[in-house]
């Protein structure tokens, strides 16, 4: 189905129709915004976290783990990290309270509602969380 | 309706733009009575009727379903004909045109983009074969109706989109209700397409970072930003396992 | 000017989308054209709410639904249109199945069917309480499907081109900016809707200004059974919003101030706790709106800032019922009277619905004009006679929206001629007339405050009751507001959205219809269905067992002649409700 386009005659106001500027501050116009761009940024920390996993592995395969240790025991070091745990828990919570958005489960017809699908995404997490804490501290 | 003496009044403050004689929108003040029963839209065709005949609005059903009077309230992407005036008593209250919209005249803007978004989706039911003779319907049972059913309530009155960061930034975005109601015939057992070409885009759903105000604002409960995660997973299964193209 | 458009629809609510599809179907040749005051998903349709009705089967046959309707419409329907319009609801209604409409279901996949009011068995189709959204949004979307159908969106037709008894196109204002501009057409397919909003308390839209039918008025087409005008029984009292029938068909009950089931004593049978079919609450919508009175007369219904209510009770059926089957109901009631029907008493009161009358057309959807058809409530076909019932409106739209697209596009396809020099000059003098109207503007009254005097004028002499001497009156009235709305202000000089330009010309129609409306009741001297005269109140078949027609007269004023009714194989008889 086409829309009748003006042409001819008269011209067309399309021209005169007012388009905003781009607004540059658009994220500080609502909370939700704000709330939305911060957690935009603790992938940030996310990835930061993985740099420094990746640094520990390395440390352990080249044999420089004291060297490693001094440098994580530094004060900004440990500021640095408790600002990134901090940061990564609430991307890791955030992200698993939305995944009913994205998996929609249905049994019997009937829409499995959202608060188990989140609480099944937590029990699975801190159960894994549990195993490796298991495994890493045994010794 | 009379304002007698002792009926409180509220300010409505409203965006106006006449093209040709302002460079840009400039807000106007006007008194209307607070009354309870008034909603936002009430305020308005009160100032047209009865204190500025030029002011120019979109409404028509004033019941919330044909989705005319969506404009910004408050900064906030609100139907106007179902939000009270009392809510944001004792005033002012600023009514503008919904924002990621060119304005055409105080608070109408062009929404023709989004019905060419909406065409690009076929949103029409995709069958294979030969129709069949009009003598029986599909047979579809009441949990088939509920898979796409909440999707189907979109009024088009566009509040996601004026909500929505990504496309008020890039107006390419195919946006939140143009998904929404492709997902609405996806999922619907009685349609044979999954609009894979139309929504497996970077303009599509991966132009989406689900900031969710989409759902926040739409008053329907339609859900857009779950239709578009949705989605997300069943483009990125149909990419790694081919077989599980229906 | 633009190419010759062979079939152009004014108006896209459900029987304009309908006539659209059926053109694109039958010959994609052919060149279609939806002109439109708003987007069409906008329209009025989207408004219904209860249902379709359709004979489905479960015992249910073609002749009960004729007889349902026939009498509902208190015999003044013209049977030859029921029968075909019942034979053929059903194949729409799966057509629109077809097409995606979410009709509501059974547990094994096949569409439900509630009852309805005034229908003797359960045949109406329901998309929950949306039907009429969910129908237009699926016809809407179809129509995408056919990207050669040519839409004028938020354009308004301000005259029919009408030359030597022949229609020839339209003239259009695009409200955008302003431009006027004549639209060539073989034919014209008139698809406004109704005119509700001539009156003060309504369930319609902004955009139900009767626009097409004094569009055909004006150009000579007759009007039929214009005093019909149906006020349904259960509209918010502020706001008019319609409380859907199906409410009641739900199980809902109608009690007055003091909690009283009232139907019971206005001859519609006696109070059951579950719904009984063509009784009580299921009784037709003119009967109960007429109680609505009887009870504010003997001082039984509740009094609000407007005006006397009664209530509407659907506590008793649980929150769970009310959840499922009619959701919209309680979103209403939330969101614009601040109360749940859950836990409270809906207040309710007749408010103007519906116009049974319409445009006089053949089944065909053809008017008097050649190349001029209408459609759905601008249209009187006629198959609701002196009253619809409810549930009949949304297959009426698709019923003689298909049938009018497909007689439009084969007059098209047999008249090839070009167009005459009258389009042309008649264009002229229309671009220049709405140039005067908007520059010029009167130094007259408000454009709202002649609209409002037009609205109670109406409600008070073509009412639920109406009386000749008052209804005199109203016709002086409305002859001088018609004068004096040619002077009306217009405070917009502005070519962009002008809404209040538009808000004249819509005023300009609901005058002349107001007129036609008066001058058909003041011509009935008997009382039929919704057309209730104090002064005449028994239905007088010997002499008025036909339609009003009226024509313009060529001062303007209406005239008003009668038409023979068509019967078939249903001899006139009593209407009979609540009693078998």
């Amino acid at each position: 189905m086409t829309r009748e386009m003006t042409g001819g005659m008269t011209g067309d106001t399309r021209a005169d129709a007012y388009r905003p500027r781009r607004d540059r501050l658009w994220f500080t116009r609502s909370r939700g915004y704000t709330v939305f761009v911060l957690r935009e940024l603790t992938s940030v920390f996310v990835a930061w976290s993985i740099v420094f996993l990746l640094m520990l592995v390395d440390a352990v395969l080249g044999g420089s783990l004291p060297e490693f240790a001094a440098l994580a025991a530094r004060p900004w070091m440990i500021a640095l990290n408790v600002v990134a745990l901090a940061a990564t828990v609430f991307h890791a919570v955030t992200f698993l309270n939305l995944a009913p958005k994205a998996t929609v489960v249905r049994l019997d017809g009937r829409r499995v509602p959202a608060w188990m699908i989140q609480g099944g995404n937590h029990t699975a997490w801190a159960l894994v969380s549990l195993l490796i804490a298991y495994v890493v501290l045994r010794s | 309706m009379t304002d007698s003496a002792e009926t409180p009044v509220i300010r409505m403050e409203v965006a106006r733009y006449r093209p040709g004689e302002d460079a840009e929108p400039v807000f106007q003040a006007y008194d209307v009575p607070l009354m309870d029963d008034w909603a936002v839209l009430d305020g308005l065709t009160h100032i047209k009727d009865r204190l500025d005949g030029s002011l120019s609005f979109r409404w028509s059903c004033r019941m919330g379903v044909c989705g005319s009077c969506g404009m910004t309230v408050n900064g906030e992407a609100r139907l106007t004909c179902g939000t009270f005036l009392t809510e944001y008593a004792p005033g002012p209250v600023r009514i503008e045109p919904l924002k990621g919209f060119p304005v055409i005249r105080d608070l109408v803007v062009d929404i023709d983009d989004f019905l060419a978004k909406l065409s690009s989706v076929r949103p029409w039911l995709v069958r294979e074969g030969e129709e069949p003779p009009l003598t029986a319907e599909y047979a579809q049972t009441p949990e088939q109706l509920e898979a796409y059913k909440q999707y189907s309530m979109c009024i088009n009155c566009l509040l996601c989109y004026s909500a929505c960061p990504v496309y008020v930034l890039d107006p390419d975005f195919l946006g939140p209700a143009a998904i929404a109601l492709a997902q609405r015939y996806n999922l619907d057992s009685r349609d044979m397409d999954d609009r894979f070409d139309v929504l497996n885009l970077e303009d599509a759903v991966w132009g989406c970072t689900f900031v969710g105000e989409c759902t926040k604002v739409c008053p329907k409960h339609v859900d857009p930003a779950e239709a578009i995660q949705r989605y997300k997973v069943s483009a990125a299964l149909r990419s790694v396992l081919p077989w599980s193209r229906r | 000017m633009t190419d010759m458009i062979d079939v152009l629809i004014v108006g896209g609510g459900g029987a304009g989308l309908r006539a659209a599809v059926a053109v694109a179907e039958t010959d994609p040749a052919l060149k279609v054209a939806v002109v439109s005051k708003v987007y069409p998903m906008r329209s009025h349709t989207v408004s219904a709410e209860g249902g379709a009705a359709a004979v489905i089967g479960l015992g249910d046959t073609l002749d009960e639904h004729c007889y349902d309707t026939i009498s509902g419409g208190d015999w003044l329907c013209d049977q030859d249109a029921v029968e075909a319009f019942v034979a053929e609801a059903p194949r729409e209604l799966i057509q629109l199945e077809h097409w995606g409409c979410p009709w509501s279901r059974e547990r094994d996949g096949r569409v439900a069917v509630r009852p309805f009011g005034g229908m003797k068995k359960m045949r109406t189709w329901y998309a929950a309480d949306k039907t009429g959204f969910h129908l237009l949004h699926t016809l809407f979307q179809t129509t995408l499907k056919y990207q050669d159908i040519i839409r004028y969106d938020e354009w308004y037709v301000t005259k029919l081109v009408v030359d030597d008894g022949r229609v020839h196109g339209v003239v259009a204002v695009e409200i955008r900016t302003g431009r006027v501009e004549t639209i060539p057409a073989r034919t014209v397919v008139l698809a406004t809707g109704g005119c509700g909003r001539a009156f003060p308390f309504t369930t319609n839209a902004a955009i139900k200004t009767g626009d097409g039918m004094a569009l055909a008025y004006r150009e000579g087409a007759p009007l039929k059974d214009m005093e019909f005008v149906q006020y349904h029984p259960t509209g918010l009292p502020f706001t008019g919003i319609l409380i859907t029938e199906a409410a009641r068909a739900e199980g809902g009950w109608l009690i007055n101030k003091d909690g009283y089931r009232y139907l019971q004593d206005y001859d519609l049978g006696t109070p059951t706790p579950e719904p009984t079919l063509r009784s009580m609450e299921l009784g037709p919508r003119d009967r109960l709106s007429q109680a609505f009175v009887h009870e504010q007369r003997r001082g039984r219904t509740a009094d609000t800032p407007y005006g006397p209510v009664v209530y509407l009770d659907l506590r008793h059926l649980g929150e769970e019922k009310i959840e499922h089957r009619i959701p919209f109901v309680r979103e209403l009631c939330r969101s614009y009277q601040n109360l749940d029907p859950v836990s409270d008493l809906i207040p309710v009161r007749p408010v103007v619905h519906y116009m049974m009358g319409g445009v006089h057309t053949d089944l065909d959807g053809a008017t008097t004009v050649a190349g001029l058809y209408a459609a759905g409530e601008t249209a009187c076909v006629s198959i609701n006679g002196a009253n619809r019932l409810g549930s009949n409106s949304l297959p009426e739209i698709l019923v003689f929206g298909r049938r009018a697209g497909i007689a439009a596009a084969e007059f098209a396809r047999s008249h090839r001629e070009a167009e005459p020099a009258a389009v042309h000059s008649q264009g002229e003098d229309e671009r220049r007339r709405l140039a005067r109207a908007r520059e010029g503007g009167g130094n007259g009254g408000r454009i709202a405050d002649l609209r409002e005097e037009m609205q109670h004028t109406l409600e008070g002499a073509a009412g639920i009751y109406r009386s000749g001497d008052v209804l005199a009156k109203a016709a002086d009235t409305l002859a001088g507001l018609r004068e004096r709305a040619e002077e009306a202000r217009v405070e917009d000089g502005s070519t962009t959205f002008n809404t209040e330009l538009i808000n004249l010309l819509e005023l300009h129609a609901m005058l002349e219809v107001a007129q036609t409306i008066v001058a058909c009741a003041l011509n009935r001297r008997e009382s039929r269905g919704a057309h209730q005269r104090t002064d005449h109140t028994d239905r007088d078949d010997a002499a008025y067992l036909a339609h009003s027609l009226v024509h313009r007269a060529p001062d303007g004023t209406p005239s008003v002649g009668l038409l023979p009714v068509t019967i078939t194989r249903w001899a006139p008889g009593e209407r009979v409700y609540g009693r078998d």
